[in-house]
């Protein structure tokens, strides 16, 4: 196999204007998920700020919804996706749940693209091995599909998406496919066992040791809540996978998005401009504040 | 024209009066009765008092206000058609001076002005408060009580975020023009030529500096500060007494965490306010996700934060302390916690270390 030319990754796609106002937008679809998760699509209003707005997969952006606040996610869509903008968002909080209340044709705000993404160009000729826990599934999904799009860029492209019960399993209506597609080895799991479930059974960390992907010019990719992240990587670890083959994305809370309020910092690094991409050799040189 | 305007004791509120014309704004440090007497940065009209005490509360708040709208948001909705909404962002910036601060205060905002204007995004609120500052400082006459800018680079005469520099002298003040705004000002004052007072300028501030305590060597506390990090022994008995309360960050020069609130109904009919507030990483609920998860739960995490970022990660990000030595967060603490003792502590823990990589 030939080896491709290093590259260096594109330039990160920044906000324009005054950053604290978002971009006004309009929910053009509602996909309710899961129990607690929805997916909405959202539409920007203004024409140039649609042609304008460009943005790399793993990057996140505010969502507001005007009178209760704003909040952070993935923003779930690839960017081949130009027709719409897609969070999928899990109702925790006040803002999440007022998320969970619009209904199309609502008016929101988005401010994005924000923080770095994931550093894709240098995983070229390498196989990548994506792990997905409950909501994390959303980054993961954003740059699988990316990562589809370009297959004859890259080796093998593996999927592990564990879920708590199948109910919880977001994007359903693509899981056949991607079951299916001969271009992707996917696998499912759930935490323990239910009936007419044909998938695997077990915690994502067990279940991914059973798989054994083999670290060889392999790069891990894995988002989930902080807990599975931490037994994930031990997993990884255990596995053989080096500290720069393993690349998570991280969750803060955060408020101006900018690097400047002073809430999503790990040490002196901001998750919200520094991240949220991370290699886990870049989290060993920060602080151990997890 | 020179840099030295000489003026009596008395002529201070000349000086105001005659700087005042060319600010929207201006604060001056003034006495406030209360159950605690307080002197703070109160806006100025002919006549008011003039206070040279140092302020109780730094005059951060020009720049950073303790809230401040971003924007004003409605949504119009309409039975025929898609509804409407607006936002209208609202900067508000008037032409300000800051008179008689402390170099501590004045550095303070130099502080500020790295993550605001110098990092990713320039922050437009602070940037155009900003661009329209005039700061004014007096020397130090000396240390006072709780203060420690010398351990932080700077001293009770460093002039450093001024644009003129007041000097007490036997006779009066010397005003010193440090930047082309300020010598401008300084000629539209037209005071007396301060050149021959310069002398007792620095003789003044000789015995400033003078009055000061020998300060500890900080050039390596932040790698001190990284060796301490895991040892969550330390900071736990460290922050033992901690409330928790967040006076330390109000009152601080050069903390600016913040928090952003929407305020108002976006359909009534007069909308709503996106609202930009001071906030405090002391506080419980200043990291907790809404899952529940917090990544600094307890009390020591917070001021383990607090200390690295002031000493270790913003000194590793911009090369200077996030500190000026002014002391309100000591002063001004319900439980006495010294944020010295912290860093002497910390030094002390590591000198007393063995080394665990076998030999230095």
């Amino acid at each position: 196999m030939v080896t491709p030319a290093p590259t260096t990754n594109p330039s990160r796609p920044k906000m324009q204007g005054n950053p604290y106002v978002p971009m006004p937008a309009t929910v053009k679809e509602v996909i309710q998920e899961t129990p607690v998760i929805k997916t909405i699509r959202v539409v920007l209003d203004d024409e140039n700020a649609r042609t304008n707005f460009h943005f790399e997969p793993g990057q996140v952006g505010q969502v507001s919804v005007f009178g209760v606040g704003e909040a952070t996610f993935v923003i779930a869509s690839p960017p081949t996706e130009t027709n719409y903008l897609q969070f999928s968002v899990m109702r925790a909080g006040e803002v999440t749940s007022a998320i969970h209340k619009l209904n199309v044709g609502d008016k929101v705000g988005v401010r994005a693209p924000l923080g770095n993404f994931f550093p894709y160009t240098s995983w070229q000729g390498k196989n990548v091995f994506f792990i997905g826990g409950g909501i994390g599934m959303a980054p993961i999904r954003t740059i699988l599909l990316h990562l589809l799009a370009h297959k004859q860029d890259y080796g093998t492209i593996s999927l592990l998406y564990g879920t708590r019960t199948p109910n919880d399993m977001s994007y359903k209506y693509e899981l056949e496919d991607w079951l299916n597609r001969e271009d992707l080895n996917c696998n499912l799991c759930i935490d323990t066992a239910a009936p007419n479930w044909p998938h695997r059974v077990g915690l994502i960390p067990n279940v991914l040791k059973e798989l054994a992907p083999s670290p060889k010019n392999t790069v891990a990719v894995l988002c989930g809540p902080p807990i599975m992240i931490r037994f994930t990587i031990q997993a990884l670890q255990e596995l053989g996978f080096a500290p720069e083959a393993i690349v998570t994305t991280l969750e803060r809370r955060m408020k101006c998005g900018l690097g400047i309020c002073g809430r999503c910092n790990i040490g002196g690094s901001y998750v919200c401009v520094d991240g949220p991409v991370y290699t886990l050799k870049q989290l060993q040189s920060l602080p151990n504040e997890l | 024209m020179s840099a030295y305007s000489y003026l009596t004791a008395q002529e201070i509120p000349t000086l105001v009066e005659r700087l005042a014309p060319h600010f929207e704004q201006v604060l001056v440090p003034t006495e406030q009765k209360g159950v605690k007497e307080s002197v703070i940065f109160a806006p100025w009209t002919k006549g008011s008092p003039i206070s040279l005490a140092k302020a109780t509360v730094p005059p951060k708040a020009a720049v950073f206000p303790k809230c401040e709208t971003l924007f004003s948001y409605k949504i119009e909705k309409d039975t025929q058609d898609a509804p409407k909404l607006t936002l209208n962002p609202e900067i508000y910036a008037p032409k300000t001076l800051i008179f008689a601060a402390r170099p501590c205060d004045a550095l303070g905002l130099n502080i500020l002005d790295r993550p605001f204007l110098q990092s990713h995004y320039v922050d437009p609120y602070y940037a155009a408060k900003r661009d329209k500052l005039c700061v004014v400082t007096l020397t130090c006459p000396s240390g006072c009580e709780n203060c420690f800018c010398h351990w932080v680079g700077i001293g009770p005469a460093a002039t450093q975020g001024a644009d003129i520099v007041l000097t007490a002298i036997k006779s009066g003040y010397v005003a010193q023009a440090m930047t082309q705004k300020g010598q401008e000002l300084l000629e539209k004052c037209a005071f007396k030529d301060g050149t021959d007072k310069v002398p007792e300028v620095n003789q003044a501030r000789k015995a400033a500096w003078e009055s000061l305590k020998p300060a500890p060597d900080l050039s390596q506390i932040h790698s001190t500060l990284a060796q301490s990090f895991a040892d969550l022994d330390f900071w736990t008995q460290e922050t033992q007494a901690c409330l928790s309360c967040g006076a330390c960050t109000y009152f601080c020069p050069t903390c600016y965490c913040f928090t952003i609130t929407d305020e108002g109904d976006a359909q009534s009919p007069q909308g709503g306010q996106r609202l930009r507030s001071q906030d405090n990483c002391m506080a419980q609920l200043y990291t907790r996700e809404a899952s529940g998860h917090n990544p600094r739960p307890n009390k020591a995490l917070r001021m383990r934060n607090r200390v690295t970022h002031k000493y270790m990660t913003y000194k590793e990000t911009w090369g200077a302390f996030a500190c000026s030595g002014c002391g309100r967060c000591i002063q001004h603490c319900p439980v006495g916690l010294d944020i010295r003792a912290i860093l002497l502590a910390a030094i002390a823990r590591t000198t007393n270390t063995p080394d665990m990589q076998g030999g230095k």
